[in-house]
């Protein structure tokens, strides 16, 4: 428990008679960027209300760093909802500053810090601007700083990127990073798999309310592989040799098969180095998240 | 606490900073004034076309004598009514009065012709009527030999003079029931405005909060609850705040603006009580009447009557903004969808205020006292009876119960806010909301 910044242990919550949340268990490492993954209404938004204390759990234990989650933690918690807005006719600092204040920051400090955040993004001048005169963009990065402020100890960011141009998406997710360096764990709530891969060590899928995969990124890719290689090669390739696989796809110059071990593999590319063949490139394909997703949301569909 | 006195002061200031908030605060006093100075104006205003008159006394009743008006001149005339008529264009008269002999001193009526080339106007007509009836009873005396002064003490004009039983307690005037009435009036009609139009503020601002997904953000750092609670403290602190400066303004607006336009209030309660066949009003009793009011006013115990009015007005704004808070929770981006929740909530107000009208004209029928002590009335009757001097038992059962109302509503809201706000995409009845009060945390 120690080297998990947030345990969940068999959370169940049922709202008027619809189950929400069925016996989820996850735990998210200390230091680790870490996807909460599952299709609409899968239970993720009630999953993170009860994490902030907005809602409480029917059942099950909640630890934030080692401790039964209760009402001071919001404090050390950062949340950024997918559906957010601001107050429209506030200035920007005034705007700021409360939210801030809100999450327990003296007025110096919280001004100290709300500048110094201001200055990174080179945003100081917006300070006297009114919300209403930024556009969605801009407002996304003044929640983004407001969701910080106070340096909590678990940021949950839900659907971070939408709306973002790609300069200002860099210039956020580098800023994920950074505040991972610092100690700070992060959950990432979002549909797009391209960026869980690209940002999460680890994941866990919800769906209908129940947690149905867990893991390490790799791993899981690993767990949903096909033991499918896909060869580059220049040249014919020799007669008979690839009796002992089985071809899935071929084109000219490209050849797709598909082994019964990892040894296999191995096997098949010494034999075509020994024959001669040219071979550019030899790839494992290992499945997108995204195909897993699918695959595991809805088990009719299987991926190719 | 911390965090409720943050939330409480951001929806004070952003509201009485607002340009609109400033406007309204300082015109709607502004309006009144010149409202009183139209009016007053108005009531100033007399017919600024003089008229004059030919008056043919075939009669010989009237001595000559008619007495004149500022706008309308008796000219007695001995030329006959053919002549007249005939050099009528010519003439500067504008109307030609004849008044035939009476055939019965004892006759109640008599009937005289007027000539003139349109209509007789109101004023006009009812002057001549005057003026010819106080000269014929003068005539009639005379004619009948009687005593002036007899005759004067057959009227006899009763001052109803309450005096209390037990001789202790104050003193009542004449007056008392009438401006304690008026007092309570305006009470009442403030604490209805005050419910309604901060109540709505509350609900609005709740919507809004709600669909532009602000309260995502707001509850991962504090309670619902706080939420709610600080926007109502906010908002009523906004409220009182505008009703405190309208209190003030007003009063002093408007005696600037009859200062300024020489406009005499005492002039309006004069026209006001002028109608025609109505005895002529005696301005000194005006302005007794002004004084003993004055008096009244000033007799009433201010220091149990502010308070006590504060009080009601917080208690009520409580109630009624806490339940328009919760409905605002429950409202989606479609106003008129929502609607329909409101009506549960605006029926007890207005049935109120009928009460409360009722209860000023009877401050003690068992419908005024049972209505003040019912929390859902009280806070707009109970302020209207309070310068009737009501007992102190049924005001403090009054301030008890809506104290006690006024904190469970709160809470009571709360419980369907917290669920209200982030509940999205449903047509909300009302039979939900009560269930939402039931739901765990």
């Amino acid at each position: 428990m120690a080297d998990h910044i947030l345990v969940l242990e068999d959370i169940v919550k049922a709202y008027d008679r619809h189950l929400a949340v069925d016996r989820v268990s996850f735990a998210v490492p200390r230091g680790s960027i870490f996807g909460l993954l599952g299709p609409n209404g899968a239970g993720k938004t009630s999953l993170i209300r009860i994490i902030t204390t907005i809602t409480q759990a029917d059942e099950g234990q909640v630890w934030l760093d080692g401790q039964r989650l209760h009402s001071r933690h919001p404090e050390q918690i950062g949340y950024m909802p997918e559906e957010r807005g601001l107050y429209k006719k506030m200035k920007v600092g005034d705007h700021l500053l409360y939210l801030a204040r809100l999450k327990g920051l003296s007025k110096t400090e919280a001004k100290a810090r709300l500048t110094s955040w201001m200055e990174k993004f080179g945003i100081v001048d917006w300070w006297g601007k009114k919300v209403e005169e930024l556009s969605k963009g801009m407002q996304q990065k003044i929640q983004f700083i407001a969701t910080v402020v106070h340096e909590p100890k678990l940021l949950i960011l839900d659907e971070p990127f939408s709306g973002l141009d790609p300069v200002n998406a860099n210039l956020i997710k580098d800023e994920i990073y950074q505040l991972r360096e610092q100690g700070m764990s992060i959950i990432f709530s979002t549909h797009r798999m391209e960026q869980v891969e690209e940002v999460c060590e680890r994941i866990v899928l919800i769906n209908k309310g129940r947690n149905i995969l867990e893991g390490k990124v790799s791993e899981v890719k690993d767990r949903f592989k096909e033991n499918r290689f896909r060869i580059d090669y220049k040249g014919e390739l020799p007669e008979g040799l690839l009796s002992q696989v089985k071809v899935v796809g071929q084109s000219a110059g490209q050849i797709t098969v598909e082994v019964s071990e990892d040894a296999q593999a191995n096997a098949l590319l010494r034999e075509l180095l020994d024959k001669g063949v040219y071979v550019q490139a030899f790839n494992e394909i290992l499945p997108t998240l995204n195909q897993i997703f699918i695959q595991q949301v809805n088990p009719a569909e299987t991926y190719g | 606490m911390d965090k409720l006195w943050l939330i409480i002061k951001r929806e004070y200031l952003t509201r009485v900073t607002r340009r609109s908030f400033i406007l309204a605060t300082l015109l709607t006093p502004l309006a009144f004034a010149l409202f009183f100075v139209v009016v007053g104006l108005i009531f100033q205003y007399e017919s600024d076309d003089s008229k004059r008159i030919a008056v043919i006394d075939e009669s010989g009743m009237l001595g000559g004598v008619l007495k004149d008006e500022e706008n309308l001149f008796f000219k007695f005339t001995t030329q006959p009514l053919a002549e007249l008529r005939a050099g009528f264009e010519e003439s500067d008269f504008d109307g030609i009065l004849l008044v035939p002999p009476l055939d019965d001193i004892l006759s109640r009526r008599h009937t005289v012709f007027y000539y003139a080339p349109k209509q007789p106007t109101l004023d006009i007509e009812s002057l001549i009527r005057a003026r010819l009836s106080e000269r014929l009873r003068d005539y009639k005396i005379e004619a009948l030999a009687l005593d002036p002064a007899q005759l004067e003490a057959l009227d006899t004009r009763i001052e109803l003079e309450p005096e209390p039983i037990d001789e202790n307690s104050q003193d009542a005037s004449k007056l008392t029931g009438a401006i304690a009435a008026a007092i309570g009036g305006i009470m009442g009609i403030v604490m209805y405005l005050v419910v309604f139009i901060y109540g709505m503020m509350v609900m609005r601002s709740v919507m809004e909060e709600k669909t532009s997904r602000i309260v995502e953000v707001m509850i991962s750092s504090v309670r619902p609850f706080q939420l709610m609670l600080g926007k109502i403290v906010g908002v009523g602190a906004v409220g009182l705040t505008q009703v405190a400066i309208w209190v003030v303004l007003i009063p002093v607006l408007i005696l600037i603006a009859s200062l300024v336009f020489g406009i005499d209030s005492s002039a309006q309660l004069e026209m006001a009580q002028q109608q025609p066949g109505a005895a002529a009003f005696d301005p000194n009793d005006a302005e007794a009447m002004a004084a003993l009011a004055l008096q009244e006013f000033q007799s009433l115990n201010w220091w149990a009557i502010l308070p006590l009015f504060i009080f009601f007005f917080l208690g009520g704004y409580f109630l009624y903004s806490s339940l328009f808070a919760a409905v605002g929770s429950a409202m989606g981006d479609d106003l008129g969808e929502g609607q329909s929740l409101t009506i549960p909530i605006t029926i007890p107000v207005i049935i109120a205020f009928y009460i409360m009208i009722v209860a000023v004209q009877a401050p003690n029928s068992s419908l005024a006292v049972w209505a003040s002590i019912f929390p859902l009335f009280a806070p707009i009757v109970m302020p209207a009876r309070l310068a009737f001097s009501p007992p102190v038992w049924e005001i403090a059962l009054s301030i008890g119960l809506l104290a006690a109302t006024s904190i469970f509503f709160v809470w009571l809201s709360g419980r369907i806010y917290r669920v209200g706000i982030l509940m999205y995409g449903k047509k909300i009845t009302l039979r939900e909301l009560g269930k939402w009060m039931f739901y765990k945390d």
